[in-house]
């Protein structure tokens, strides 16, 4: 049973730091992960209270604070139309609406789970994390960094006006992905990332002359692992299948 | 710690323990209607509404609400009839057990899209759970509802 | 008819849509003990100490009980008419814990977190022993799960627990071996249905406490209330006249709740402290501590002539009870009874089967009980069949189908007195349009559509065992209360009962009062099983309602000083036919019965049948497959049913989709997995995944009434027969699409795409 002693709204990024230093405290996001744990902390630190549930549009990009709903972020029109669609195509299996309005951004990206279609279409993206020691870390070294306690404040994604899609494969319209797979092209260079491997997302800038070419680079520089989902064989063969559709996608665009 | 919430329109305070969840104060409350069906969010079964966004309560740390405005099936009796009698009239109530958590974010559907499709009412739903009805007759009653002439395939 | 036939809504619809307090959980007390279970954490293994001493102390706790605290009388917790076939192999508690989950310890406390420190502080020394897990090793293995001494079984059952044999049978009419030597085509294969959880919506629930008069009191979410009553008496080792069971409004059963997995644990804190205690098991409970589908292994071998005439069956099962029997010596009957007598004509058939013990989650009911996994063996034969002769599966079918009049072939020498099931076949092929579809089609590049069809029977109760049971009351103005012995679970029995109540008394239906079932008032009933409710206890509601009539024709006879013979009861009065002036309305006769006169209306009936009338139905899945990925995606489903006369249109349509919906699941998705070492995996919703709506094709049901004369209004069953098409469906319209014959379930993207790159490579 998941529990905790107190439970703290921060009243600053700074509070919430020092607190969440303390070994037996945790910022908490949606809590739909932490709470289905065992753990006993001593505090939940809560950083609702700090506004940071919004996402602001620019002309070159998107501030989304690490309190944003997933729901929110499926359904903003601006990144709908900035990533022709992907964003949305990548969050909507994730579980119903009820869980979209209550799992964070923060949530999602900071603990960098294997399955997770979060991180699979933000790595896919100019995306930086903000994090609140480390300052501003672009996503792919992001992903490579052990979790330990700094806090996620949120992210900035650069309008680049790449070309996107995202395609996941599941054994159910609801499950967790046996694959993620997304993929973009700015000027002329591709990038595809495959998540749900079942390790965490892993980004790639294969080259080719077409899309099987660009396809079989991509995969052959990813290692694909087992679980009770799927074999690593199945994944390596669907994976080419996924990412060639999703280049197809992107032409389709042009 | 002190608890206050808007809940159904009523002003509510408490003592509570920190880390009780929204599923179990409202309970604790008196609304029955909200219930504990999975522990890892995927049932649906504990849907109410914080300041009119359906969430799952059996998540929500209740202490993260506070001053908020929570409804449950209770609050909006006659709103959720207005749907509910079309699934009586299906015999799509069966157990009845998902039935408020449905209810509830069927209702939220309609707030946020009044004319949706089949497929997007699938998708807003499908973290509702039930295992009694194959979803046949919950469709038939959404169609009805929502007034979807369907297409038989 | 004013109802029977008619989509009449539920009696409880109203309080169960608006989300009122009726379920087992928003009843208890709110003082009651909170109840824990500490559980083993191995697969088996032999306490060798255990020591509750320091968690007695942690503050709010109230009680610790571990397996020396509890009765040594063996038990079982089948929800089963006494004698159970079910072995008594189960304690309370036991010195021995024979699956990862076994419960080793009942902690009640004040609150969860209290019982939570406390089973922290409980010290079990354990002596790990190997344990048996795979089902195919279990029959004469060195290790065996039940080595105690008082290990009750039925011998004639086969039970032998020095074998590992929860039960065991053969049986034959004619020579097998010798008409399969002839048989111009053979098909021969082994089917293995996995686990598959029923995943109610509520989760197992109970509470207890003790009443004004020393008596145990359980409310608890059951389908078997009067069964329960038995299994606590027999676990706590006390009279049964000491219990008293009360089954509110249930989320659900599906089988599951038909045996009482938890009611003994807080009924053994009640009993032992005489405090109210209260137990609602997490979902991973539901998942580790439940009472799943037995996995089973169906090996069919199939001969027929040249013309597709069937000649010989041999079918062996080999069924997995997990560490107890529960249901285990009975579901595996049905992989017989319910497969083989779908076909008539055959010259020899053979039957014969293992069920075996493992230290795995028992298994217990689930829908279809056994007749899920023979159907899914023979259906697929059958259809591996057609492909061999070249001919369509539908005409195979047509040729070899059971018709009514036919003497079913493995059905205690049962006839078929009712069978639409040729008229469902031919009705199911237009539905589908099979002509135009069968076998496939290519719809996109790399995308297949395919159909494939199975047929499907269940019964209609245990005969000669089940018994449902009615009494009705006439009261003031005239309304009725009627008492049911049958656990309604969401179904919808308590709403066509009344409807057959209603019409059979000629009174707006509410005129009828229903109730939960309480074993202190309600008359017996076995309980709501076996697909029994709307064929026995429906019996036992019109019988009882003639009777009625009778009465309240004999009363107004003396109240109006007319002989019986000239008078008429309309429903709502009694007159002289000669004569309408001379007439007494209910409402008039019940205020002079209750003035001055000792008269109480009151009419009871009990219905067993000796015959279990099957029901039938023919169902065809549209699949599409995607030839790059091997996902596989149903389209569409068409079924039509035999269940003789609908009582509710809509209730029976809405078990149809149900079951069909469940059967979808446990075909594509659904799959209990344990790790090497025993562990299950698959413990919540997270990681089982039932089908959600974005799973689910439309589904079109459609009826091919017949008229059971055994039968309530002519009606059979309809609530466990739905569920058995899909698996042999779906596999034949995945063969159909990619010549890839499946006969493991479930069939996976991962399976398909497997199969079909290995098939390229040839």
């Amino acid at each position: 049973m998941f529990t905790f002693e107190k439970y703290m709204t921060a009243g600053s990024l700074e509070e919430a730091f020092e607190l969440n230093r303390g070994k037996r405290n945790v910022v908490m996001g949606g809590n739909l992960w932490l709470k289905m744990g065992s753990k006993n902390y001593s505090c939940a630190i809560d950083l609702s209270g700090l506004g940071l549930d919004k996402i602001e549009e620019t002309d070159e990009g998107f501030e989304i604070g690490c309190m944003t709903s997933l729901r929110d972020i499926e359904m903003h029109k601006g990144l709908d139309s900035a990533f022709s669609g992907s964003i949305r195509e990548a969050l909507r299996h994730i579980v119903g609406v009820q869980f979209r309005n209550t799992a964070t951004l923060g949530g999602s990206l900071y603990p960098r789970f294997g399955f997770s279609d979060v991180l699979t279409i933000f790595a896919c993206l100019d995306t930086t994390v903000r994090l609140y020691e480390r300052g501003d870390v672009p996503i792919e070294e992001f992903i490579e960094q052990t979790p330990g306690n700094d806090i996620l404040t949120g992210v900035y994604i650069r309008k680049d006006g790449r070309r996107v899609s995202y395609r996941s494969h599941r054994m159910s319209e609801t499950d967790f992905a046996v694959l993620t797979c997304a993929a973009s092209c700015l000027d002329g260079k591709y990038t595809a990332v495959f998540g749900a491997r079942p390790q965490k997302a892993c980004i790639v800038h294969p080259e080719g002359n077409d899309i099987s070419g660009i396809a079989e680079d991509a995969v052959s520089r990813v290692h694909f692992g087992s679980n009770m989902r799927a074999g690593a064989q199945y994944r390596q063969e669907i994976a080419g299948v996924l990412l060639r559709r999703a280049l197809a996608d992107i032409q389709g665009e042009e | 710690m002190k608890m206050q919430a808007m809940l159904n329109g009523r002003n509510v305070e408490a003592e509570i323990a920190p880390d009780m969840m929204l599923l179990d104060f409202v309970r604790s409350q008196g609304m029955k209607s909200v219930k504990r069906g999975c522990d890892t969010g995927n049932c649906g079964l504990c849907t109410v509404w914080v300041d009119d966004k359906p969430v799952l309560s059996c998540s929500t740390p209740a202490l993260r609400v506070k001053g908020k405005k929570i409804t449950t099936i209770e609050g909006v009796a006659d709103e959720a009839e207005a749907f509910s009698s079309f699934l009586a009239a299906e015999g799509a109530d069966q157990c009845g057990f998902c039935s408020p958590g449905l209810i509830m974010n069927v209702l939220a559907l309609r707030k946020e899209n009044p004319h949706p499709s089949m497929d997007e009412i699938d998708e807003y739903l499908s973290g509702n759970l039930c295992r009694c009805t194959g979803y046949q007759s919950q469709r038939r009653a959404l169609a009805k509802y929502f007034g979807i002439v369907e297409e038989r395939k | 008819m004013k109802y029977v036939g008619k989509g009449i809504v539920k009696k409880d619809a109203k309080a169960l849509l608006s989300g009122k307090a009726v379920y087992t959980d928003d009843l208890a007390p709110s003082d009651a003990l909170t109840v824990k279970l500490l559980r083993s954490p191995h697969a088996f293994a032999r306490i060798r100490d255990i020591d509750v001493s320091k968690a007695m102390l942690v503050p709010g706790v109230e009680t610790v009980i571990s397996y020396r605290d509890v009765p040594r009388r063996r038990f079982t917790l089948a929800g089963q008419t006494f004698p159970e076939p079910s072995p008594y192999d189960r304690l309370i508690l036991d010195e021995y814990v024979r699956f990862e989950g076994d419960p080793v310890a009942i902690v009640a406390g004040r609150d969860e977190k209290c019982c939570i420190r406390a089973m922290k502080l409980i010290k079990v020394e354990y002596e790990v022993l190997e344990p048996v897990l795979d089902f195919r090793k279990s029959k004469d293995n060195s290790i065996l799960v039940h080595p105690e001494a008082d290990f009750l079984g039925h011998t004639e059952l086969g039970t032998d627990n020095m074998r590992n044999l929860c039960a065991s049978d053969f049986s034959e009419e004619g020579d097998v071996d010798r008409i399969l030597s002839e048989c111009e085509h053979v098909v021969e294969g082994s089917y293995h249905i996995k686990a598959v959880n029923q995943a109610m919506m509520e989760p197992f629930t109970a509470y207890s406490f003790m009443d004004t008069y020393g008596r145990l009191n359980i409310v608890s979410s059951t389908q078997v209330p009067f069964h329960v009553r038995r299994n606590v008496a027999h676990a706590l080792d006390i009279p049964k006249s000491k219990v008293r069971v009360v089954k509110p409004r249930i989320g659900g059963g599906f089988g599951a709740k038909q045996t009482a997995v938890m009611e003994i644990y807080p009924a053994a804190v009640t009993w032992f402290t005489g405090k109210p205690a209260h137990l609602i098991f997490t979902r991973e409970e539901c998942f580790i501590n439940g009472s799943p589908r037995h996995e089973m292994e169906v090996t069919v071998k199939l001969g027929a002539d040249g013309d597709g005439k069937f000649r010989a069956v041999d079918l062996y099962t080999l069924s997995n009870t997990g560490a107890y029997g529960e249901h285990g010596p009975t579901t595996v009957g049905l992989t017989g009874t319910k497969s083989l007598s779908l076909y008539s004509g055959f010259e020899a058939h053979r039957f014969s089967y293992d069920v075996v013990y493992t230290n795995v989650l028992s298994a217990g009911a689930y829908r279809g009980y056994g007749a899920t996994q023979g159907i899914f063996a023979l259906e697929s034969a059958v259809n591996e069949m057609a492909e061999r002769l070249g001919m369509d599966p539908i005409k195979l079918r047509e040729k070899n189908m059971v018709h009514e009049g036919d003497v079913l072939t493995h059905y205690y020498g049962e006839t078929a007195s009712t069978c639409a099931l040729d008229r469902c076949v031919a009705r199911v092929k237009e539905m589908i349009g099979w002509d135009e579809k069968y076998p496939c089609r290519e719809v996109a590049p790399g995308r297949v559509r395919a159909v494939g069809m199975g047929m499907a029977m269940q019964g209609s109760g245990i005969s000669g065992v089940d018994v449902g049971s009615a009494q009705i009351k006439l009261n003031d103005d005239g309304f009725y209360s009627l008492l049911l012995g049958c656990s309604d679970m969401g179904t919808g029995c308590d709403t066509i009962l009344s409807q057959m109540a209603a019409d059979t008394l000629g009174c707006d239906i509410d005129q009828i009062v229903v109730y939960g079932v309480d074993t202190d008032q309600s008359p017996y009933d076995s309980g709501s099983y076996a697909s029994s409710t709307t064929y026995v206890t429906g019996g036992a509601v019109v019988a009882a309602c003639e009777q009625m009539k009778k009465k309240i024709v004999s009363c107004a006879s003396e109240l109006l000083g007319r002989d019986k013979e000239e008078l008429s009861f309309d429903g709502e009065k009694v007159f002289a036919a000669d004569d309408e002036d001379i007439c007494i309305s209910l409402a008039d006769m019940v205020t002079s019965l209750q003035a001055g006169s000792a008269g109480v209306l009151c009419a009871q009936s009990s219905n067993t049948s000796p015959v279990s009338p099957p029901p039938f139905m023919a169902g065809v899945a549209e699949i599409e497959i995607d030839l790059e990925t091997g996902k596989i995606t149903p389209v569409n489903f068409a079924a039509c049913i035999d269940c003789g006369t609908v009582i509710n249109e809509n209730l029976a349509r809405v078990q149809a989709e149900g079951g069909i919906g469940q059967g979808i699941g446990m075909t594509l998705y659904e799959d209990v997995r344990y790790t090497d070492k025993g562990r299950m995996m698959t413990r919540n919703l997270m990681q089982y995944k039932i089908p959600s709506r974005m799973d689910m094709p439309p589904i079109h049901v459609e009826f091919e009434q017949t008229y059971e004369k055994t039968g309530p209004f002519g009606a059979k069953s309809i609530g466990e027969v739905v569920i058995n098409t899909p698996a042999p469906a779906i596999a034949d319209a995945v063969y159909n699409a990619t010549g890839l014959r499946f006969r493991t379930l479930p069939i996976t993207a991962e399976m398909v795409l497997k199969g079909l790159k290995e098939k390229g490579s040839r």
